[in-house]
């Protein structure tokens, strides 16, 4: 071109103005941030890293382990399955109808204690095939009605345990309808031991989720009665039993608190226990077992806990000692430039 | 009236243009017949306001290239957003959110989906706001305009009527397409650069008809009317047909009376025009083709995910709902806590089928997490600021033209780092167009000292190559001991070559900085300042310096301020010749009908001599001829011919003493090609005035002479003319590479890539820029690949064909027969070839030859070809395309290869505005491809494959615990977590992965390029490496619940004696997922900045966080959440142990697989690594040098590969000497 192409290459209307503070201005600003160059750190696997890391996992797994071992064996437990036993004989047959039907359906048992047990003394009840996790049945409750007395009628959720007779249930839902109802009394030596039923459940739900002047209305009137009857004078926030309830387990067998025996129980103790087998689980063939379970640091019994940590921690210090063999048996220095790929395979050039 | 006469005489000559061998202009045209439709525009000149009324209301010259405007805007991008699959997908799954089927809160599902699409909608939209603001700039350009009564005035573009009378200016873009009336010079021709249209750099001539030439001023066009009829608007850039109607006749117009909207007005002071065609009904708009939307390989196949992950989800959706489905008939009947007697909708025992179904849409929500919708968020949101990461690269910044790369789309920053080859542009993009004389060889002497760049480069490249040289002589054993000694040797030399190096590059600067004439690069004192005349040989060189101020079709200009000239010529070549000329003494300063003034200052600077040469005749150049000459005869009535041409050419037609430099000047020319320069032979010879005379009546005649073979004889004449020269000489100008190309070229073929020419240029020209960005060298067999001009007129297309196809054939088996290993091979297509190449029966073959070859040139291509040829590399080898271009006519490539790569900061934006990235200069590629492609490359693979590994992880999990909660759709966890998980508690590491991850610096990327080859391999992103990810996410969701469940299952999770609920286990697990995924992430990472362990970390702090905070809030919304972190969980060892447990029990086999993968199947990127990790590069320094010039892949093209081969080839002559000449020689690599 010719050789003041330049001065006019960059004429033409709207180019005129590229003058040079606009162009300064794109200039990208330099920081360290924008161009990628921020301080890092860049840690790399060493071997040494690699088997430290390894052997670090299972000093801290395996005591773990063992100490969890250690806690779930100090914990006592005695599990009596009931709800076939409970029935008389004659009506094992229908079993169903045998506990549909009004009547007094009391049940005595003994329990022998196998080890001393260390009060307090928890008391579960579990059961079995329960599906509290069905999503009708979580969603069947309204948190709002528990909690403030005004909200009464806010039932939407409660469906399809809302109304009776056109005017609101207290408690609704399914899960409250549903209300486990067997009753447990124990005995030993024919001296009554008192089962706790304060303190069963978490205190921010007796204190700010199950209002306090909340007062449980219209509650099991319908025509089908579901589970246990609440007294309509004892406000929610006190009807512990309830409000263990309505925590819904996560699982179609689980346990829930009944109560605490505040005292110490020897082994071969023996225990009468008086039971009162009124909750229908034999529509859907549940299980039901009383459990009797002292508690250690970790909770209740759990050797699964322990086995997995040790499992985890044997596996690491396997590990660490497969690596540690490797790099004695083979050896790669590291950042030896000859296992680079282009040395490798020289044909790579 | 006398003024006319001359003009009409001016017209008949051949004034400015050149036409000897073109007919004379003076046949007499009929106006075109054409009626119908096609053809029905019609155009009042300067009646503008006859315009505004239907049928003749034209389109206004407001040009918008927006996709929405106000009102649209929201319908229309909302229709954009939900025409994508996921969208519609998530949509659906919003929509069914709001029914009861659904498991989750509708606010939960809609609020993601609002996000994703306003984000997208607002990028769409600030990108459509940019293009505005470009069409407003444009819009704006002022225009003068006819205002009537004689009166012009400046208007805005977008304010142009049809039929306005325009005044363009010099160098002033047209408004409009117009219909040319008149120019500033008499015969009213203007020149046109239509460099935005196609991309070609040299001037056209367009002309006026004669019965408007008298409107040549403002005051002549107050009462000029006139009609134009003419065709409708069409995207035919060289075609028009159309009549104007001008008192009272009609005279037929042809393109050549058409400027076109966005070409340029050269050369010429001023052009009237009539607004013939406005906006959009202009050519070059209707030209404008919507580029397409391109996607990345990766996101391609991560489609291909999302559709097994769609499977799957099907899959366990029909599952669930079948297991619901039995439930509910067989069992469910029977739970009478559910109350089935009173069923609803969507839970009816009776009715099982129907109640499955239902199931199936809660399930394909509930389990939606498989398909994360926050993915395509978290891509878009990385992608954006790895484009941003892009244009703020400093390194990535041209100075001189302070434009800064940018990335136009960021949809294909991972594409950058697979491309496996680059079709590249010629001029503008690997040149600069720019044309240097440099060197001269006069009478068999060489003069001109400086070097070429090529040669600087040369040197540069062959210091830092001997350097640490020679992976061969390492490899092969003999030599080892004698290579090794001779590295120690250099051990302590290889900082000194850095210096040397370092010179080299500084000093080359330097000279870039002074002063400098443009298109003069020679330096030689014994030449300048009128030296010559002591040289033995001056007669000569008087001689070389006549041809080059004689011998050329250009035009002087006078530039004013400095009073030199300047010189529009066809070529850029012939301007370096009249720059070179004019600094010698031969100043050409004036051209007139019949001659040529040259002012000669060689005798006396200050008073330049005047000659007049009389053009007698003149036979012009053309591709085919190859040579051009004029005859002429200067004041002492001398006749002679004065020739230049390609050697070749000329070699052959000189006289028998006419050869006394041949010998010499060959020698020199080849040193020149060498080097890259483009060389022309100047010879002459004198003619009597008998033969002359003689021969122009026979000249002439031809010319006059109406019958079709006129083009034959005018050629056999000029022939026969161009005959018994003498060689005076040869020039060597240098096509000025652009900053950088060949180190860029080099280091790009070391990173494996192909590299592909395809330029509009000459077969010789291409060639030599082939030598010059060593894409071709000494040694390397050149298969051309070209048609025979025999063969051409007369056979069939089929002949042709065939003939073309046995070339190639012939080529193929060529290559299939080459025993040796270094033999390179290099092809060389022109464009009328490639048309049959191309052609669906042979482009098979044509590709399997051209990969064959190390490098491919095609020349003389099209620009339809050049898309034609990248769409057929892009299909025929499954590979990644990328083209790079910088004009126009590279529009079309850009758009079809898989990335378009602009050349920003020149003229025309056409290229840029079609391309995905935009770079200032073409040396920026390397750090485009080799830094910011591999890294986001290696970003976005590792970021997809998490987040799949994270989702699966999480979603899975929702899914076993419906096997244990009877396939009701209840989840384990709050609605909460699952929207959070996604949204925050787990977003930010991702992104961070994806936007701040590097494996390596920026600086070991560009030393060592061979760690490219982990893109075009798809190391990172392979079915192997997905679904390993994927079953990672198995692993994890296998551990993460059942460790959990087991753990929860009935026991007291306290010392209290409290046993677990709903809420509490789902926290647990919940809790565990997210330190898996996080910890998980912190393994993937090699690089910590501040911002990732902020990321990192704080997200599982951000979880704890939360779940104090929704604790905190009313159990009416908190639900069996409340307090669960204070009161229940946190005092409770088992959840403490549960998580530490859970989460090294899932990291566990990732982090035995990378450790096992590092010690004993290492990847490159490991042991570079693990080399600055123990700082070995500083303390082996020879070997870090040695590795990075081994780092390559395996290329024939390129300085290293040029420097390999000239070594091997030495090394041969070495090994022949050892073979006779005994054992003794020592071999050094150097």
């Amino acid at each position: 071109m010719n050789s003041n192409a330049p001065s006019s290459s960059s004429g033409g209307p709207g180019s005129a103005d590229s003058s040079a503070p606009r162009r300064n201005s794109k200039r990208p600003k330099y920081s360290k941030f924008t161009q990628q160059e921020l301080p890092a750190c860049k840690p790399i696997l060493t071997p040494g890293w690699v088997i430290s890391a390894f052997l670090l996992v299972s000093i801290v797994f395996i005591p773990i382990g063992v100490a969890s071992l250690f806690a779930s064996r100090d914990v006592v437990e005695i599990i009596d399955r009931y709800e076939t036993d409970c029935i008389p004989l004659a009506s094992r047959n229908d079993k169903v109808r045998y506990i549909q039907s009004p009547g007094d359906k009391t049940c005595n048992r003994t329990l022998t204690v196998p080890k001393n047990m260390k009060q307090p003394i928890y008391v579960y009840y579990q059961l079995d095939n329960f599906y509290q996790n069905h999503r009708r049945y979580v969603k069947s409750r309204s948190d709002e009605q528990l909690k403030k007395l005004n909200s009464e009628s806010d039932v939407s959720a409660c469906k399809p345990e809302d109304y009776v007779n056109g005017s609101a249930i207290v408690p609704c839902g399914l899960i409250a309808w549903s209300l486990f109802n067997d009753t447990y009394g124990f005995s030993r030596n024919n001296q009554q031991l008192t089962v706790n039923k304060k303190g069963i459940s978490w205190k921010s739900d007796r204190d700010h989720k199950f209002g306090k002047n909340v007062y449980p209305k219209n509650f099991q009137s319908g025509i089908l009665i579901g589970g246990a009857q609440l007294n309509s004078s004892i406000p929610l926030s006190e009807q512990e039993d309830l409000i263990v309830w309505m925590r819904t387990a996560a699982l179609p067998t689980f346990r829930k608190l009944y109560g605490k025996i505040e005292v110490d129980l020897q082994a071969n103790d023996v225990i009468q226990l008086t039971l009162g087998n009124n909750y229908n689980t034999y529509s859907f063939n549940g299980k039901k077992k009383l459990v009797l379970s002292t508690t250690s640091w970790l909770g209740g019994k759990n050797d699964f806990l322990g086995i997995a940590y040790l499992t985890v921690g044997g596996l690491c210090f396997f590990l660490a000692i497969a690596f540690t063999i490797v790099y004695l048996v083979k050896p790669r220095r590291l950042g030896d430039p000859s296992y680079l790929s282009w040395n490798r395979n020289p044909g790579g050039h | 009236m006398a003024r006319g006469r001359i003009r009409a005489k001016l017209r008949r000559s051949s004034l400015y243009t050149f036409r000897c061998v073109q007919p004379d202009a003076a046949e007499a045209e009929a106006p075109h017949e054409f009626q119908g439709p096609g053809y029905s525009r019609l155009v009042h000149c300067n009646q503008p306001s006859l315009h505004r009324k239907k049928p003749l209301k034209y389109c206004s010259n407001y040009i918008s290239t927006t996709k929405y405007n106000i009102i649209t805007f929201i319908p229309k991008a909302i229709f954009e957003q939900f025409r994508r699959v996921a969208n519609l997908y998530f949509l659906l799954t919003a929509i069914l959110s709001l029914t009861p089927v659904s498991p989750f809160s509708p606010v939960s599902m809609i609020a993601p989906l609002a996000f994703v699409v306003g984000l997208s909608m607002a990028k769409e939209a600030l990108e459509d706001w940019r293009r505005f603001v470009q069409d407003m700039k444009v819009n704006m350009r002022k225009a003068g305009v006819h205002k009537g009564d004689g009166v012009f005035g400046h208007k805005p573009w977008m304010k142009l009527r049809v039929g306005d009378v325009v005044k363009v200016e010099k160098d002033q873009f047209f408004p409009a397409d117009l219909l040319l009336l008149s120019s500033s010079y008499e015969d009213g021709i203007c020149y046109v650069e239509t460099m935005n249209l196609d991309g070609e750099t040299n001037l056209k001539v367009k002309r006026a008809l004669e019965v408007t030439l008298p409107l040549d001023d403002d005051v002549t066009f107050k009462d000029f009317t006139g009609t134009v009829k003419c065709e409708d608007p069409n995207p035919n850039l060289y075609t028009f047909v159309g009549n104007l109607e001008y008192d009272r006749q009609i005279y037929p117009l042809d393109p050549s009376q058409i400027l076109l909207r966005d070409s340029k007005l050269r050369n010429t002071t001023y052009v009237y025009g009539v607004v013939i065609f406005t906006g959009h009904d202009s050519k070059v708009l209707q030209n404008a083709t919507e580029s397409p939307s391109k996607r990345s390989r990766i996101e391609k196949q991560t489609d291909k995910i999302i559709y097994i992950l769609f499977s799957i989800l099907v899959l366990i959706s029909l599952i669930s709902s079948t297991g619901f489905a039995v439930k509910s008939k067989f069992q469910v009947p029977d739970w009478w806590y559910l109350k089935p007697e009173e069923p609803s909708s969507i839970f009816n025992p009776e009715k099982s089928a129907l109640t499955g179904f239902f199931h199936l849409i809660t399930a394909l929500i509930l389990y939606g997490y498989l398909i994360p919708i926050s993915l395509y968020v978290s891509i878009e949101v990385v992608k954006v600021l790895q484009a941003m990461f892009i244009n703020q690269d400093i390194h990535m910044y041209d100075e001189e033209t302070g434009t800064p790369a940018q990335a136009r789309t960021s949809n294909l920053n991972e594409e950058l780092g697979q491309v496996d080859t680059i079709l590249s542009d010629k001029t503008g993009t690997l040149t600069c167009n720019q044309m240097n004389f440099l060197k001269c060889s006069i009478a068999g002497t060489a003069y001109g000292m400086r070097a070429s760049e090529i040669e600087l480069a040369a040197e540069e490249q062959m210091a830092i190559d001997l350097d640490g040289q020679d992976p061969e002589i390492s490899s092969n054993p003999i030599h080892r001991n004698s290579a090794h000694g001779s590295w120690e040797n250099r051990k302590s030399g290889s900082g000194a070559s850095e210096i040397e190096l370092e010179t080299v590059i500084t000093s080359k600067y330097e000279k870039d900085q002074k002063p400098m004439i443009k298109g003069f690069g020679f330096e030689d004192s014994r030449l300048m300042n009128g030296n010559w005349l002591k040289e033995p040989n001056s007669g000569a060189i008087l001689l070389f310096f006549r041809i080059l101020a004689l011998c050329h079709t250009a035009i002087p200009e006078l530039n004013e301020e400095t009073g030199s000239f300047n010189y529009e010529a066809e070529s850029p070549d012939e301007g370096a010749f009249l720059v070179a000329a004019r600094e010698f003494g031969f100043e050409f300063c004036k051209r007139t009908q019949s001659s040529i003034f040259v002012r000669e200052r060689y005798t006396a600077p200050e008073k330049p001599i005047e000659r007049e040469f009389k053009i007698l005749n003149l036979l012009d150049f053309t591709s085919k001829r190859k040579r051009m000459s004029v005859i002429v005869q200067n004041e002492d009535g001398e006749i002679l011919l004065l020739c230049k041409g390609a050697d070749s050419i000329i070699f052959d037609r000189l006289s028998k003493n006419g050869r006394m430099f041949e010998e010499a000047t060959t020698k020199h020319l080849n040193e020149y090609g060498e080097v890259g320069l483009r060389t022309l032979a100047l010879a002459y010879k004198k003619l009597e005035e008998t033969e002359y005379s003689a021969w122009n009546n026979e000249f002439i005649k031809a010319r006059t002479s109406i019958n079709g073979n006129r083009e034959a004889m005018l050629e056999r004449l000029s022939d026969m003319m161009e005959r018994e020269l003498i060689l005076v000489g040869a020039t060597a100008v240098e096509d000025k590479l652009q900053k950088g190309v060949p180190q860029c070229i080099d280091k790009l073929a070391q990173a494996g890539l192909k590299i592909w020419v395809l330029t509009g240029d000459k077969m010789e020209t291409a060639i030599n820029i082939g030598f010059a960005c060593s894409l071709l060298r000494q040694g390397m067999k050149q298969i051309c690949i070209t048609m025979n001009t025999d063969t051409l007129a007369q056979d069939s297309k089929e002949a042709v064909k065939e003939y073309v196809l046995m070339q190639i054939t012939k080529a193929s088996q060529m290559i299939k027969l080459e025993k040796d290993p270094h033999a390179a091979f290099a092809l060389i297509i022109d464009g009328k070839t490639l048309t049959h190449a191309l052609e669906d029966d042979m482009k098979h073959q044509f590709l399997n030859l051209a990969v064959d070859c190390s490098s491919v040139i095609c020349c003389r291509v099209s620009p339809k070809q050049k898309a034609l040829v990248t769409r057929l590399v892009k299909e025929g080898t499954g590979k990644v395309t990328l083209a790079i271009g910088d004009g126009a006519n590279d529009v079309g490539m850009i758009q079809e290869a898989d990335i378009g790569v602009g050349i920003s900061g020149v003229e025309g934006m056409q290229a840029v505005m079609a391309s995905d990235f935009a770079i200032a200069q073409f040396r920026f590629l390397e750090r485009l491809l080799v830094v910011h492609g591999h890294w986001c490359y290696k970003r976005i693979a590792q970021m997809i494959c998490y987040f799949f590994y994270k989702n699966i992880a999480f979603g899975l999990t929702l899914f076993y615990f419906e096997a244990f909660a009877a396939f009701s759709g209840q989840s384990v966890y709050d609605d909460w977590y699952m929207l959070l998980f996604n949204v925050i508690l787990t977003s930010l590491p991702v992104i961070s992965l994806g936007v701040f991850e590097q494996d390596v610096s920026s600086e070991i990327c560009l030393q060592f390029p061979a760690l490219y080859q982990q893109g075009p391999k798809n190391l990172f992103f392979d079915w192997y490496r997905i679904f390993g990810w994927m079953g990672n996410g198995l692993y994890s969701s296998l551990i993460i619940f059942f460790l959990n469940i087991i753990i929860f299952y009935d026991q007291a999770f306290r010392a209290g004696g409290q046993t677990a609920d709903m809420a509490a286990v789902g926290t647990t697990m919940f809790t565990c997922i997210i330190w898996t995924v996080n910890c998980q992430i912190a393994l993937t990472m090699s690089h910590f900045t501040w911002i990732q362990h902020l990321f990192v970390w704080g997200s599982i702090t951000t979880w704890y966080l939360f779940l104090l905070l929704y604790g905190m809030m009313s159990p009416i919304y908190s639900g069996n959440a409340y307090q669960i972190l204070i009161e229940a969980l946190a005092p409770a060892p088992i959840y403490w142990s549960t998580t530490l447990l859970v989460t090294i029990a899932c990291n566990l086999p990732y982090l035995a697989h990378i450790s096992f993968q590092r010690s004993f199947n290492p990847m490159d990127h490991h042991l570079i690594q693990e080399i600055k990790y123990y700082k070995k590069d500083v303390e082996d320094r020879h070997m870090w040098t040695r590795e990075r010039s081994k780092a390559r892949q395996e290329t024939k093209i390129g300085f290293t590969a040029r420097v390999d081969a000239k070594i091997r080839q030495l090394r041969g002559r070495m090994q022949k000497k050892h073979l006779l000449g005994g054992p003794a020689v020592v071999m050094s690599p150097s």
